[in-house]
């Protein structure tokens, strides 16, 4: 496939690795902030051939993950409604809640729709106009313009049986967050291509400044990821910590202000709880007053309810970087991907799935 | 969580939820010798000669689609069943579910075309069945094909033969018919034209056997749960491990591209017209030749070895020079969310 098959040519990588290894000269922890990258580096088969100063720890980037079992139960409640049929992308179908899963709902007789695009609901929603349709939204950056685009267009079309249930966060505010913690020791943020393509490399400029902290963009094939980790270890090794832009065939510094505007349009930032990090200011995207009648947790008067994490689950530590899979004692026992106990065994990019798919021995 | 009250999709996928149920429920219950092999066709001994015997039902949709439609995949994956044992097909069953409702010419076009596949693989369909249920209870029309098929004498063909040195070799790209009824369900329409690779492979599996006789230990066509899941299986039956060479692996550009699309790992694709063979080392080169000289085979590739690692254990080496497992899969492949 040219334009893939040459960013994952050994004949790359190899000397990559060797710059990589020349260039590192003490331990390094860098964390991937995004699921996406988590998956590539396993994909690839990468962690075999990385030098072992570098210790690559997997982030909160993974959107099901972060979803709080509160919002899957909900997500299972709307679901089990007489007259209702949902919408998903197909990672949210097995997310464990207190309730089960949707899987599970759609077995004892929910309508479930596993859909490619945001709009793919609204054609279902014209499909079905003796049905409610809802989608129900679980994503970053990248996936909150595209969901703001739908909104927009099922006003122009004047439906009045879809909804959709916001589930959205945004990054900065969270990563701000984890950085608060004193026990989390980074040397380098891998920051997550496909969402800086919306907010730009810029956005990463308080987190280099105010937590001297360095921040490299990096794309999700293996020349990339080398690459942005070489960027990463150079700024270490020349203490300098600030933001550089790795995947520039894709992500500006700027991002895309319209993605953005249109985001701000229809979307307002809430406090929003995060699975295994708690409620972080800001970090949420809501339904405006002004498109009230498309949010769903409004026409079926949902109220959010309280949801234990699962006992003995390490998913919160997991996703703050400072626990590995292999630490919890559910994982590949009682968590697997059939049958996952946290979020991050069950979507394909969570740190649990990836260890349990990619390095077990 | 609770063991596992209602059936789910994924217990129908052919990973290893499937897996679990056939070793939880079905084989305490039902458990013989012949049952307990767990081959794509059983073989039982008549006394005068072995009889290969296997059933298989067909519930894809759409059931027409790019390449095929599901009369054909009927016909061509129960006749594959019996040529992975090495068994030289000899008829089939055609039974039929019926959705109250659907267009007769539908049906007309399915039964066409299974008369085209068994004339064209020369195997008949020498009985059958036909039921309708009431509107809702089924979809559209749900097949099942038995066959029967005679294994030669001197013919050892089982997943238990694989050792270690034996060369893997693959008959052609994989992933084409999982690619193409994904994105048909999708609604995708992508540029390229990707065509579900639904074919009969008896004669190749027969040219093999006959010309190189001996040198084929393990024949597998890996359907459900694709490369990876037939493999994981065959190394857990003969205690042996596989080593894969990602780079040497045969996979459309069409189908690639579409797999990064959807975030899809064409090594748990189904595929309806490919066979995996592992074959002894030294006679791999021959063999190779041998399927490369007829179509079915045209595109085979050596695409790893057999070693004396961990029983059950399937490494990938890397295009990028990286090393992983590649397990069985787990569940339903579900497309990925960003």
């Amino acid at each position: 496939m040219k334009y893939v098959s040459e960013f994952r040519d050994k004949k790359f990588i190899v000397p990559l690795v060797a710059e990589l290894r020349r260039i590192i000269d003490r331990p390094l922890r860098i964390m991937e902030v995004c699921g996406t990258h988590t998956m590539a580096i396993f994909r690839h088969g990468l962690r075999a051939i990385l030098p072992e100063e570098l210790e690559l720890i997997s982030g909160p980037g993974c959107p099901v993950c972060v979803t709080s079992a509160a919002h899957i139960d909900a997500f299972i409640d709307i679901a089990a409604r007489d007259g209702v049929r949902v919408a998903i992308f197909g990672d949210l179908f097995r997310v464990p809640g207190a309730s089960g899963s949707l899987a599970r709902a759609q077995s004892m007789g929910a309508r479930v729709e596993i859909v490619y695009s945001p709009m793919d609901a609204l054609t279902l929603a014209e499909k079905y106009p003796g049905e409610e349709v809802v989608f129900l939204s679980v994503g970053f950056e990248t996936t909150i313009p595209l969901v703001a685009a739908t909104i927009l267009e099922a006003e122009r079309r004047e439906l009045d049986n879809f909804t959709v249930f916001s589930a959205h966060k945004i990054m900065p505010p969270a990563l701000a967050a984890l950085l608060d913690d004193p026990e989390l020791r980074l040397d380098g943020l891998l920051c997550p291509g496909h969402v800086s393509t919306i907010i730009g490399a810029a956005a990463y400029a308080p987190l280099a400044e105010n937590y001297g902290l360095s921040c490299v963009v990096a794309g999700f094939e293996p020349v990339d990821i080398l690459q942005a980790v070489i960027l990463l270890a150079k700024q270490a090794r020349e203490k300098r910590s600030v933001v550089e832009n790795g995947y520039a065939r894709a992500v500006s510094w700027q991002g895309n202000p319209r993605a953005r505007k249109l985001m701000s349009d229809v979307f307002a930032p809430v406090d929003c709880q995060w699975r295994g990090l708690g409620v972080i200011p800001a970090s949420g995207m809501a339904i405006r007053e002004r498109y009230g009648c498309f949010d769903a947790e409004k026409r079926f008067a949902i109220r959010l309810t309280e949801a234990p994490e699962p006992k003995g689950c390490l998913c919160g530590q997991i996703l703050k970087g400072k626990k590995n899979p292999a630490d919890c004692p559910l994982f590949a026992g009682r968590c697997t991907p059939l049958a996952p106990v946290g979020p991050c065994m069950v979507s394909s990019e969570g740190t649990c799935a990836a260890y349990y798919r990619y390095a077990r021995v | 969580m609770k063991p596992l009250a209602t059936i789910l999709l994924d217990h129908g996928s052919g990973g290893r939820a499937s897996q679990e149920l056939i070793r939880n429920l079905f084989l305490p219950h039902l458990d013989n010798p012949v049952l307990a092999c767990m081959e794509d066709s059983a073989l039982v001994d008549t006394g005068a000669g072995r009889l290969a015997f296997t059933t298989d039902s067909y519930v894809v949709d759409p059931i027409f689609f790019p390449g095929g439609d599901i009369g054909r995949l009927a016909v061509n994956g129960t006749i594959n069943d019996l040529a992975m044992r090495g068994a030289r097909p000899i008829c089939l069953s055609l039974a039929l579910i019926l959705e109250e409702g659907l267009p007769m010419e539908d049906l007309q076009r399915i039964i066409l075309s299974v008369q085209a596949a068994c004339r064209g693989a020369d195997v008949p369909v020498v009985t059958g069945d036909t039921k309708v249920v009431p509107r809702g209870k089924g979809d559209k029309i749900f097949i099942n094909t038995s066959g029967i098929g005679l294994v030669d004498g001197d013919v050892q063909i089982s997943a238990m033969n694989a050792r270690p040195g034996d060369a893997v070799i693959l008959s052609g790209s994989m992933g084409d018919h999982g690619i193409t009824i994904l994105t048909q369900r999708a609604g995708l329409s992508l540029q390229g034209d990707l065509t579900s690779d639904t074919m009969a492979l008896h004669r190749l599996v027969r040219k093999m056997l006959d010309e190189a006789p001996g040198a084929v230990h393990t024949l597998r066509d890996p359907t459900r749960g694709g490369v990876a899941t037939s493999l994981n299986e065959i190394a857990e039956a003969a205690r042996v491990s596989v080593e894969l060479e990602e780079g040497d692996i045969p996979v459309k550009p069409e189908v690639g591209a579409a797999c990064e699309i959807l975030g899809m790992d064409p090594l748990y694709l189904a595929n309806e017209g490919k066979l995996l063979a592992l074959v002894d080392k030294d006679h791999a080169g021959r063999v190779l030749d041998i399927m490369r000289s007829l179509p079915e085979g045209a595109d085979a590739a050596i695409i790893g070895r057999v070693t004396a690692g961990p029983a059950g254990r399937v490494v990938l080496k890397t295009i990028a020079g990286g090393a992983r497992i590649a397990p069985s899969l787990t569940g339903e492949p579900l497309p990925r969310i960003c």
